[in-house]
């Protein structure tokens, strides 16, 4: 037998989609994927109308959706992060019901409890085999890991494969098993592989990035986390990427033999693992080709799924966050209550998600923020947030180029940083600081109607977007 | 000081403005563009609007396309801006 069928439309056909029902997609092919934008062309084209898109992640390149939902064709959107040009629209109105926002922790979690049900999972499959035995490691649209998508395939209804490699029967090395598989369809091309870099994987040359990279290097260090059995992730900023980097250097000059890098994997992250700072890389997707290359080649380097590495308690009986030493992550905004915005910019459009922010940020001993104090004119620390993505118990310290703020309920990280000669500032004072270039900002107008959720991991609705006037 | 002449100065760098003043025969005319129009969009135009009316200019169109300026560098190239403006006739070299 073979489960391959001659195109999208006879998948949808026989999956048996209705109007109203959901689709699921999952975001590892990121700004070069072809598939969600396919699968919901063949829908329209069969006449289907009211669908429902949950994706891990919504990119520029899926802008035909806004003509879908202009349309009807698709009436409710789930994701876990959404990039400007489909999130300016959403801020403006274009959709009537509120999109849910996840984080990469409690999507697979409400995926396999039951509380949001998925009818048909599309899995965009770098290399599949007739009976839908899936890898992302191979092919020309390889993308390494796919661990988002494993949720979708374990507990969607239907499950189709979509893939542009054909292997003969059987793959050897598994991703996601024929035994979740319904259908294989094979198209053209299902990406393409430069849209996997994520916007900045390079370090930071600039001097003030470059300054607080250091001081978060040295914060790390006076944590008293950075021993043997450290455990460590960064996400894909400039500084993130410059911390990494200086942090490496002292790993090696100190002889630390850190126990697990994680993330979104970078080829910075394959040379701490290479050059030994890491026992191993627990990789949920790959931020660059490099890390492609390494999840394929280093059994070191590991595919984990979405639920391993930040589903939250008690939904699963534990994941990888809760064993993590230190995150680095970025912020849009803060409070002086150390909430942290990542959803929105500074006019409250939408342009970006928690991802795992709030899950590594609740998982790990030491969550870390770096982010420039003013970023063209606008300070970092507001009044009053256009979102709380992240809340503010869950953040350890704030890193800027004038100095570290440490959350109040943190004494001990205090102690630590003070003894370490570290530049502390209260975030009071960071604020007044900033005001001090900026002038005071007027207060964004948040009266209007809600047109996002923010869903945080443990379910509870935590903040709402709201619709920004033209 | 009067708008005689079409005049630029400043960049469309980030945290820079690029500010266009022309002679239009109106009552002065200030027009903003910025990223940072909703928390500081009120307080840039008053402030243009005060140093061009100390300054002595009425009549004209200023046009500033703000990248996240502060006012110290708004301030700097509104000065440029003018002083280029008000020259009677047209200057030699680059402007930038």
């Amino acid at each position: 037998m073979d489960k391959v069928l001659k195109d999208i439309k006879q998948a949808l056909q026989l999956a048996g989609l209705r109007d109203g029902m959901t689709l699921s997609f999952h975001h590892h092919l990121r700004n070069g994927d072809f598939v969600l934008n396919q699968v919901l062309a063949a829908a329209d084209q069969l006449g289907f109308r009211d669908l429902h898109v949950n994706t891990s992640s919504l990119f520029d390149i899926h802008a035909p959706l806004i003509e879908l939902i202009r349309r009807g064709v698709v009436t409710h959107l789930e994701c876990n992060y959404m990039s400007a040009r489909i999130g300016r629209e959403i801020s403006h109105g274009l959709l009537e019901d509120p999109v849910i926002f996840r984080t990469h922790g409690g999507r697979p979690a409400d995926i396999a409890q039951g509380r949001s049900p998925i009818d048909i999972a599309f899995i965009a499959a770098p290399t599949a085999d007739k009976m839908g035995n899936i890898s992302g490691k191979y092919g020309p649209s390889a993308c390494g890991s796919l661990g988002y998508a494993m949720a979708d395939a374990a507990y969607a209804k239907k499950v189709v494969a979509v893939t542009d490699h054909l292997v003969p029967y059987p793959l050897a090395d598994v991703s996601i098993s024929e035994t979740d598989v319904d259908y294989v369809v094979e198209i053209d091309r299902i990406g393409n592989p430069e849209g996997i870099v994520s916007g900045t994987t390079k370090i930071t040359r600039d001097p003030i990035g470059l300054l607080m990279a250091q001081y978060a290097c040295r914060a790390i260090d006076a944590s008293g986390l950075l021993k043997d059995g450290f455990s460590f992730q960064t996400g894909a900023g400039g500084a993130s990427l410059a911390t990494a980097a200086f942090l490496k250097d002292l790993m090696l000059e100190k002889k630390i033999h850190g126990s697990f890098g994680m993330g979104g994997i970078t080829a910075y992250l394959v040379q701490m693992l290479e050059e030994g700072c890491f026992e191993s890389l627990m990789d949920v997707q790959c931020f660059d080709l490099e890390a492609v290359r390494s999840i394929r080649e280093d059994r070191r380097h590991c595919e984990v799924s979405a639920l391993k590495y930040a589903g939250p308690r008690p939904d699963v009986k534990s994941s990888l966050v809760d064993n993590l030493d230190v995150v680095i992550l970025g912020a849009t905004e803060m409070d002086k209550d150390f909430n942290v915005n990542v959803h929105t910019n500074s006019q409250g459009e939408i342009m970006g998600g928690s991802g795992g922010h709030s899950d590594t940020a609740a998982g790990a001993k030491m969550a870390m923020i770096i982010a420039p104090l003013i970023r063209a004119r606008l300070p970092l620390i507001v009044d009053q947030l256009a979102c709380i993505s992240t809340p503010g118990e869950s953040i350890d310290c704030l890193v800027t180029q004038y100095g570290l703020a440490v959350n109040p309920r943190r004494e001990d990280l205090l102690a630590r940083f003070k003894e370490a000669k570290l530049p502390l500032l209260t975030m009071e004072e960071l604020q007044q600081k900033a005001e001090s270039f900026s002038g005071k900002p007027q207060p964004l107008d948040l009266s209007g109607r809600v047109v996002g959720k923010v869903r945080y991991r443990d379910g509870r609705i935590i903040s709402e977007l709201h619709e920004v006037k033209d | 000081m009067q708008i005689r002449r079409e005049a630029i100065a400043g960049t469309l760098e980030s945290s820079d403005v690029l500010i266009k003043m022309e002679p239009s025969g109106h009552p002065l005319e200030v027009i903003l563009s910025s990223p940072v129009k909703a928390q500081y969009g009120a307080s840039i135009e008053a402030q243009v609007r005060q140093w061009l009316n100390e300054a002595g200019v009425s009549v004209g169109r200023v046009e500033l396309e703000d990248k996240g300026a502060l006012d110290c560098t708004i301030m700097a190239r509104l000065k440029t801006c003018l002083a280029r403006a008000s020259e009677p006739e047209k200057a030699e070299g680059g402007q930038a």
